[in-house]
């Protein structure tokens, strides 16, 4: 493949200059001219190893008696080669809210049921308040804003087997959960276990969707799930997924029936739009 | 506790609106006031035991007033409390103290009677007597506190608030010790995110959490001797803060007040709207836990910036205000005094959008003139901060100089690293560096701040007001409870009988009886004046 090189290095302000800049803090004190020199070195040193040849510590900063912080600019050796780059690209396409309601309905003839959820002991409903509430996220108003699916949002700290009962209570085709709580792993186990629930609840399980900024999209199958969202996701991209993955594509000539915009339910009405700000 | 000092006009706002949403907001609320007043919840009663002392939990690690109310609920109900036939069965049985009747009672060893006549006189005035020296303990920690700060000092505003969260106690003290040196004014120590829905409190110091320490006395008590000892090192008074939301509010107020907490988490729908808590349970454990406070002498912080964390900081700027002015009407009623109001509000309008710092400066100095004695907290961006560390910090920094200018009382420190990770060592460090910065240049830009009466500013602010009294006219023909039942706060629709800790809700009985609540009612004698006295001192600081 020709084009743009394949090699590259950090751009500083000159092409292949490889420079770079980074600011970490080591255990060490920054008192006397001594132990500044020696903090200086320790930091120099890191830069070192990291591959930064010759690297400067432009800023010192002693943070208390026992710690220096250090701001370090450096040339690094180390080359980027673009054709090794993997990026899992969207396989889905983005659709507007007027394509994902037509879909659904020519697609499923019914309501899609969404059920979503914190789970564990994650009390941080932010994303998944931001994905489903109509007020939405990013501009772009959540899943109950549109008509086509119905909505269950259980809210937060909700235990495994009660998300699988109410799932199946709900008709759920699609099950979506929030974590954001990531100490000790919390977001990796509690997503294990909530697939590994609904697996052992029968072969027709909902597509299991989950979502937060520290998951790694592409761990759908080492924690038994269909999707994993990261950071910054937006309802519509999540919208425009359970169409791909639960409705049968459309024939061409509806699907360029390009619909106008929906008419907006919720903001038509006074003070609806403010108060979906409340709920957060 | 201070009175709150003058706040300079800088707005245009019609004083007959404000009288307006203040006397909305009261009629909102009374009606949860009245239902508070006759109902009574598990975590009440607990926390009168609690109040009277009883710690400890089984090999479990559930609480003794856990087991002791289990106990007594199942033999003879709560409508009546936990207290008269408690103390009725203490007498009865001859025990040494609360901690031998729950563990007989634990093991179904007891036997509880509602008592009539002399007996029920002695056990009420056995508990009363109890109750009495619980809330001395309570009194005595806040002269300790008043003596601290007349021994060190009392910090200039806006006190500079910081957070620590590491999950483990022993870890949470030097950094909040570190905190404290580089400036914090205030050291808030988050929860487990597990603890609000918890119905009882964890037992003992803790070093396990997740994404958060839990608040069990004994932490408590911990990190305000670490605090002790740094704000004699400094010279200044560093307080301490911590979580009563949640199924526990009145027993964690309860022991915030007994061992010295100076500010607490304290809000009137958060735990209904973001935690799915029910809403009776809610208010009524509030109105408790609020009175505590009042006691206390601690500084409550309300959640308001919560709302503005996923709504549009423009649209929903009016429930802003709408809710201060149901925590302020709730507050007062449990005896909170206006310098004790730390009403809540956030710095989180879209960057991106025209003039949204000119809309900061509206939405903040708003606030500051509606509550002109409440020690306002001010809470940094979080939701536009994207990831990119250095535009970050620079609005980190409008965010410092909008608390300044609009003389915000409490700044919660903002870091650039929000939404990464919790924050390094050094994240911290520079974001101190950043408001000291702002503090420094620019603290006194607030006396030449005067916005052009109806200029942009200006107008905004009224807009605001206006939104917020319609917003409360629409509550007060629904009724609060219904209000939030029909989503009125958001899509999240929270029924009244619908959430968590609904099946913890009693009703009183005729015959009620709590010794706590009966003191806390009772108009307070007003405390005598801090006597820093060397000895006194030394005592607040001795470690058991």
């Amino acid at each position: 493949m020709t084009g743009p090189a394949q090699i590259v290095r950090p751009y500083g302000d000159t092409t292949g200059d490889g420079r770079v800049q980074l600011s970490f803090t080591l255990p060490v004190p920054f008192g006397t001219p001594a132990e500044r020199a020696r903090a200086e070195g320790a930091a120099a040193q890191l830069a070192a190893k990291m591959g930064l040849e010759p690297a400067m510590v432009v800023h010192a900063k002693g943070m208390g008696p026992d710690f220096t912080f250090f701001i370090v600019y450096g040339r690094v050796a180390h080359l980027v080669d673009l054709s090794e780059v993997t990026v899992a690209e969207r396989e889905f396409p983005l659709l507007s809210a007027a394509e994902v309601n037509l879909r659904i309905r020519a697609g499923l003839g019914r309501k899609l049921v969404v059920v979503g959820a914190c789970i564990g002991t994650d009390a941080h409903t932010v994303g998944i308040d931001a994905i489903l509430n109509v007020k939405g996220h990013a501009g772009e108003k959540g899943l109950e804003y549109y008509r086509e699916i119905r909505v269950v949002n259980l809210g937060s700290q909700v235990e495994v087997p009660d998300l699988v009962e109410r799932a199946r209570a709900e008709g759920a085709d699609a099950v979506l959960v929030s974590q954001v709580v990531t100490q000790r792993d919390a977001h990796i186990s509690n997503a294990r276990e909530m697939a590994g629930a609904f697996a052992a609840a029968g072969p027709d399980r909902p597509l299991l969707v989950v979502g937060g900024p520290r998951f790694d999209p592409a761990m759908t199958a080492a924690l038994g799930v269909d999707k994993i969202f990261g950071k910054g996701t937006t309802p519509r991209e999540v919208a425009s997924y359970l169409v791909h993955a639960l409705t049968p594509p459309l024939p061409d000539a509806a699907a360029a029936g390009d619909q106008d915009g929906l008419p907006e339910p919720a903001a038509g009405e006074p003070g609806a739009a403010s108060h979906a700000g409340a709920s957060a | 506790m201070e009175t709150g000092s003058a706040v300079t006009r800088r707005l245009s706002l019609d004083p007959a609106v404000v009288a307006a949403a203040r006397d909305l907001a009261r009629r909102a609320g009374q009606p949860i006031v009245e239902m508070a007043r006759t109902h009574t919840t598990v975590s009440v009663e607990r926390a009168v035991l609690r109040l009277a002392g009883l710690q400890g939990a089984d090999d479990d690690g559930m609480p003794w007033v856990n087991r002791l109310t289990d106990a007594v609920r199942e033999a003879t109900g709560l409508e009546h409390g936990v207290a008269l036939p408690a103390w009725d069965a203490l007498r009865a049985g001859g025990y040494a103290d609360l901690a031998a009747l729950a563990r007989d009672a634990a093991a179904g060893r007891v036997k509880f009677r509602i008592p009539g006549g002399a007996d029920a006189r002695d056990a009420r005035a056995a508990a009363t007597a109890a109750l009495a020296r619980g809330i001395g303990r309570i009194d005595a920690q806040r002269a300790a506190r008043d003596q601290m700060i007349a021994a060190t000092s009392e910090p200039p505003k806006p006190w500079i608030y910081l957070i620590v969260a590491t999950g483990d106690i022993q870890e949470d003290i030097p950094q909040a010790q570190a905190a404290a040196r580089e400036g914090a004014d205030i050291i808030a120590v988050i929860r487990s995110t597990g603890q609000s829905l918890l119905d009882y409190v964890p037992e003992g110091a803790t070093r396990e959490g997740f994404a958060g320490t839990y608040a069990t006395q004994e932490n408590f008590r911990l990190m305000r001797a670490a605090l002790d000892d740094v704000s004699r090192e400094l010279g200044r008074y560093v307080r301490l803060t911590n979580y009563a939301s949640g199924l526990c509010m009145p027993e964690i107020a309860s022991l915030a007040g007994l061992e010295r907490l100076d500010m607490m988490l304290n809000d009137c729908m958060y735990g209904i709207i973001f935690r799915d808590i029910n809403p009776r349970r809610t208010f009524i454990d509030q109105r408790f836990s609020r009175q505590i406070h009042a006691r206390a002498g601690i500084i409550i912080n309300t959640g308001e910036d919560n709302y503005l964390t996923t709504a549009d900081a423009v649209d929903a700027a009016h429930t802003v205000v709408v809710s201060q002015l149901l925590n302020e009407y709730f507050g007062k009623e449990a005896g909170l005094a206006d310098g004790q109001l730390g009403l809540g509000h956030a710095f989180e309008i879209n960057p991106a959008v025209p003039d949204s710092f000119l809309l900061e400066l509206a939405h903040a100095q708003l606030v500051r003139e509606l509550f002109p004695a409440a020690p306002l907290k001010y809470m940094p961006p979080t939701k536009h901060m994207t990831g990119n560390v250095f535009a970050g910090y620079l609005l980190d920094a409008f965010f410092n100089l909008c608390g300044v200018m609009t003389d915000q009382s409490i700044l919660l420190i903002g870091m650039m690293t929000e939404g990464i990770h919790t924050p390094f060592l050094s994240d911290r460090d520079l974001a101190l560096e950043n408001v000291r910065y702002v503090r420094e240049a620019a603290g006194r830009l607030g006396e030449s701040f005067r916005p052009v009466p109806g200029g942009f500013i200006d107008q905004r602010a009224g807009q605001v007001l206006g939104e917020s009294v319609e917003l409360l006219r629409r509550i007060c023909d629904d009724g609060l409870l219904n209000a939030i039942a029909d989503g009125t706060f958001g899509i999240t629709r929270r029924p009244a009988d619908g959430g968590r800790g609904l099946d913890g809700v009693i009703e009183q009985a005729d015959g009620y009886f709590n010794p706590a609540a009966d003191i806390l009612e009772r108009p307070q004698e007003p405390l005598p004046p801090p006597a820093a006295s060397p000895a006194a001192l030394s005592e607040i600081g001795a470690k058991p």
